[in-house]
């Protein structure tokens, strides 16, 4: 199995080991290593334009593939033909996908090379897979986009230079593969090279490498050809250890997402240590520096930036640190430190690119809850502006959008977020959406800016003066979509789920909005808890949590224990239709001031 | 603690490491996930990727203690020297340790000779793995996979959702975005999560060596009494693990990565130091899962494991 070759023998020291003459030197190692960088990368191509043995072979060339993987992956071929390596074996993890033949799932890949680390994002090109393309491009600073010389741009092409486009990716390189089967053709490969220029310069301004290889007999993939002398350019390797990786976002203005707020052990040398702990989305930060904290919109300074290794005086992104500030701010997880000078923009009324991930459509009477930064808050989409044709590119009208669409979408927060376009900052402008039934992701996207009309302070009023968040459960179909309906028509954000899971309806209180339980109460109660009563509507009443009241709605804030419920809807109304009955849990949550009226609102 | 090398990097210089861009990022994805699961636990296997875990850990949460527990699924077939490691070095750093094991089937004699490898895995580690969550109900469980290790894991995702029974759907997956995670799950639903999936084994190695971090005396060679067959050393630990007369021999190797004792080869070296395990990691062609006997009972068996539950 395990195979040992010759290890040279080595002192800590390195340099000094007279027995080895070309001793290997691990301090010497050790200290290059500490200075390699981090480049990651993706990687699209269609079916059969050779990526997965393009990938297969830069690993195996740069010695970066295991002996025993080598071996596994001749073994395969079945030992009639001498034994040559199948490069694309060496990535196609998945059974499924050995069965078929093509890659179907993100995989990633890690290798080095004297200068450099990286990451590769190995993205399916299939068609149905374009989710997964978005997936890799998201964290990727370049993109390889594998092209066949035998057959040119394809469409599948032109989709993939567009989800690179729409990720922000600012290196891309064109790999026109298979010149082997065209003769290494110049003529051929410089006209390839001149459609992709011009459908890159159609979409955005990233920049552009076009390099001819053969995956397959590794022709300019780590070793410069022998058999394109017309090429004067870099293999493919050489490419990606000179390209520029810089982290885009480390000079832009500081944004801290906090996750969640340390406090130390009894004991420790400070008691009243409040650490905000994130990872640095942008920018820098210094002892001293003044920092808003947002939402409430009040400013400090840094009093220390906080690290199991020892208080920094400076920090940036991406570091993950813990803050404390000069003065006592109540600030908790979702919350924002930022730049005083330069906080991010603030609305509930946003327009964003999505990628439709989910196989159930956009519905757009539906709530969503959308992840952003260390946040999570419900969302409607208010409007489809268009959606992309993947033949064309051209934009086209919809009134949904399926599985595998990008479209651009005007959407609504319950409460409003803070946010950087994504086109200026990817942590600060990118969130998913999370269907609030299934809990798929259902699509990601990316922030454009304000919508139109979207007034910040406005949307800000309107959002919290319709409701607050409340758990009701309701027994019946019909009594279900009616109230639905109704509190649509009010206004309300409403979530309908079937689970009865206490743990899910505290997250849906703090998200502000109205979630509706289908199904029988006293499945919950059985130990005493409810009254028992069928009654077809009760509240759940969650019991207050003091340190963080206020946040979430009337119903309660969440807090570990079980709720208790409230009759909603008496007994003698039971006969009445299911709009009625709809109409009075309406008025009675009136009543509770869970809704305010329209009118109440526009005192407001 | 502190470590001179972290601070003078960050100050001095703007742009951060390979490695100090990675430990950032599982340090989000450790904060991630204690702030949004109601009971997270982390699968501690005693190993080398546990300790840089563990450390990981510590500074994700620090002035303030790791605000989770360790689960170490027991096989009751681990090295004498794994056990003794976890348990004086949990102590140390005042973890709140937990131990599962199967004892059903460890009284009913289950090892490897007699169940064959891919049942006595079923058994000892991964229906015990499964029953260890489940009697805590921990809904999120951290683990110290790493994507470089073997093909089905270079698919696996930073949270990685398992249905009630615990399985993992490999065509089914969530899209994972920019450092975005979602954690939502229903009752019963748990998620798998791997701080370390971006990080390759010397990365480990490196990081161990950078931050002193100790390890399990076993990774360093030294003369070992070992099972000498073909290219195979295995250890001998249990009474059931005979050789052939003239099998048995001392032979100087470490183990790369540890398991149980029967399944877990060693190999012949003399890195007795963390940075010669570096060097001859460097210059070793071979993936660190070879030594173990359970990976290639069948094409494909890891994705097999993986979809039943085991990590």
């Amino acid at each position: 199995m395990a195979t040992l070759l010759e290890v040279p023998q080595i002192s800590p020291g390195g340099r000094e080991s007279g027995d080895t003459p070309a001793a290997f030197s691990i301090a010497e190692f050790l200290e290059a290593e500490q200075r390699k960088d981090l480049l990651r990368l993706s990687t699209a191509g269609s079916v059969d334009d050779g990526k997965s043995t393009l990938i297969g072979r830069l690993l195996y060339d740069s010695r970066n593939v295991y002996e025993d993987h080598v071996r596994s992956v001749t073994r395969n071929l079945g030992g009639t033909a001498k034994a040559s390596i199948d490069f694309a074996q060496l990535t196609d993890g998945l059974r499924a996908e050995r069965e078929q033949g093509i890659t179907i799932d993100v995989a990633y890949r890690y290798f080095s090379t004297e200068r450099r680390n990286f990451i590769i994002a190995d993205t399916p090109g299939h068609e149905q897979y374009t989710r997964n393309m978005a997936t890799g491009a998201s964290t990727a600073q370049l993109a390889i986009i594998l092209i066949d010389a035998t057959k040119g741009l394809v469409t599948q092409s032109r989709r993939h230079v567009y989800i690179t486009s729409l990720l922000g990716i600012r290196h891309l390189v064109a790999a026109i593969n298979k010149m082997d089967l065209v003769d290494f053709s110049a003529e051929v490969f410089r006209r390839i090279e001149q459609q992709f220029r011009d459908l890159v310069g159609q979409l955005g301004n990233a920049e552009v490498t076009a390099i001819p290889l053969s995956a397959l007999d590794g022709d300019n993939v780590v070793e410069p050809s022998t058999r394109m002398p017309w090429y004067a350019g870099p293999t493919l390797l050489e490419h990606l250890e000179a390209v520029p990786a810089r982290h885009e976002s480390g000079s832009s203005s500081f944004r801290l997402p906090v996750q969640r707020v340390i406090r130390p052990l009894p004991g420790h040398a400070q008691p009243n240590f409040r650490g905000f702990a994130g990872q640095i989305a942008s920018g820098s930060i210094h002892v001293g520096d003044s920092v808003v904290a947002l939402p409430s919109g009040r400013a400090s300074r840094v009093a220390s930036i906080s690290t199991f290794d020892g208080d920094l005086e400076q920090a940036g992104a991406p570091q993950s640190v813990a803050i404390t500030l000069d003065d006592e701010l109540d600030i908790s997880r979702g919350d924002f430190l930022t730049a005083a000078a330069h906080p991010p923009q603030v609305a509930s009324r946003l327009e964003a690119s999505v990628v439709w991930f989910d196989g159930r459509p956009l519905d757009l009477r539906r709530n969503y809850l959308l992840k952003h930064a260390s946040q999570t808050v419900g969302v409607r989409i208010a409007g489809i502006r268009h959606r992309v044709s993947m033949q064309s590119l051209e934009h086209e009208q919809a009134s949904s959008l399926a599985m595998n669409d990008i479209g651009r979408v005007e959407m609504e927060t319950l409460r409003p977020i803070f946010f950087d376009p994504y086109r200026q900052n990817r942590i600060t402008g990118s969130f998913i959406l999370i269907d609030a039934e299934t809990n798929a992701t259902a699509a990601a996207g990316m922030i454009e800016g304000l919508a139109a009309g979207g007034n910040a302070q406005a949307t800000l009023e309107r959002a919290s003066a319709v409701h607050s968040s409340a758990v009701i459960l309701v027994q019946g179909d019909g009594l279900v979509s009616a109230l639905e309906s109704t509190l649509l028509d009010a206004g309300c954000s409403v979530v309908r789920t079937r689970r009865h899971d206490s743990g899910l309806w505290r997250g849906l209180l703090g998200l502000g909005v109205i979630t509706l339980v289908e199904g029988d109460a006293r499945r919950q109660g059985s130990d005493g808890r409810s009254n028992g009563e069928s009654t077809g509507a009760q509240l759940a009443i969650f019991s207050p949590d003091a340190s963080r009241g206020g946040r979430s709605g009337i119903a309660g804030s969440p807090s570990d224990a079980e709720p208790h419920f409230e009759a909603l809807l008496p007994a003698e109304q039971a006969s009445a239709s299911d709009v009625e009955r709809a109409a009075e849990i309406a008025r009675r949550l009136r009543q509770k001031t869970i809704l305010r009226s329209q009118a109440a609102e526009g005192h407001a | 603690m502190a470590t001179s090398t972290a601070l003078e990097e960050t100050q001095t210089t703007p742009r951060l490491s390979h490695l100090r861009l990675l430990e950032a990022e599982s340090i989000h994805i450790f904060r991630e996930v204690a702030a949004e699961f109601q009971n997270p636990v982390m699968l501690y296997s005693i190993g080398k990727d546990s300790s840089v875990m563990l450390r990981l850990a510590q500074k994700a949460f620090y002035p303030g203690p790791i605000p989770f527990p360790l689960l170490h699924v027991d096989t009751g077939f681990k090295f004498k020297e794994m056990i003794a490691f976890r348990d004086s070095y949990t102590k140390e750093l005042g973890l709140d340790l937990r131990v599962w094991r199967n004892e059903a089937a460890i009284a009913g004699g289950a090892n490897p000779i007699k169940l064959g490898t891919q049942r006595c895995c079923g058994l000892l580690k991964t229906t015990a793995l499964l029953d260890g969550l489940r009697e805590y109900g921990f809904d999120a469980a951290f683990g110290g996979a790493r994507r470089d290790e073997e093909k089905s894991r270079a698919k696996e995702r930073i949270f990685s959702f398992r249905d009630r029974a615990g399985q993992w759907d490999p065509k089914n997956q969530r899209p994972e975005l920019w450092n975005i995670y979602n954690g939502k799950i229903g009752p019963g639903e748990s998620i798998r999560v791997f701080p370390l999936s971006n990080w390759t084994e010397l990365d480990v190695w490196h990081y161990i060596h950078l931050e002193q971090i100790p390890i399990v005396p076993l990774y360093f060679a030294k003369e070992r009494r070992m099972l000498v067959r073909g290219d195979s050393l295995i250890p001998v630990e249990q009474p059931f693990v005979k050789g052939l007369p003239g099998e048995e021999q001392w032979v100087r190797c470490r183990l790369r990565s540890l398991g149980c004792s029967p399944c877990t080869g060693a190999i012949r070296s003399d890195a007795d130091t963390v940075p010669k395990i570096i060097a001859e990691l460097v210059t070793f062609r071979s993936s660190e899962r070879a030594n173990r006997v359970i990976d290639h009972d069948q094409e494909g068996s890891m994705e097999i494991k993986k979809r039943e539950g085991y990590f």
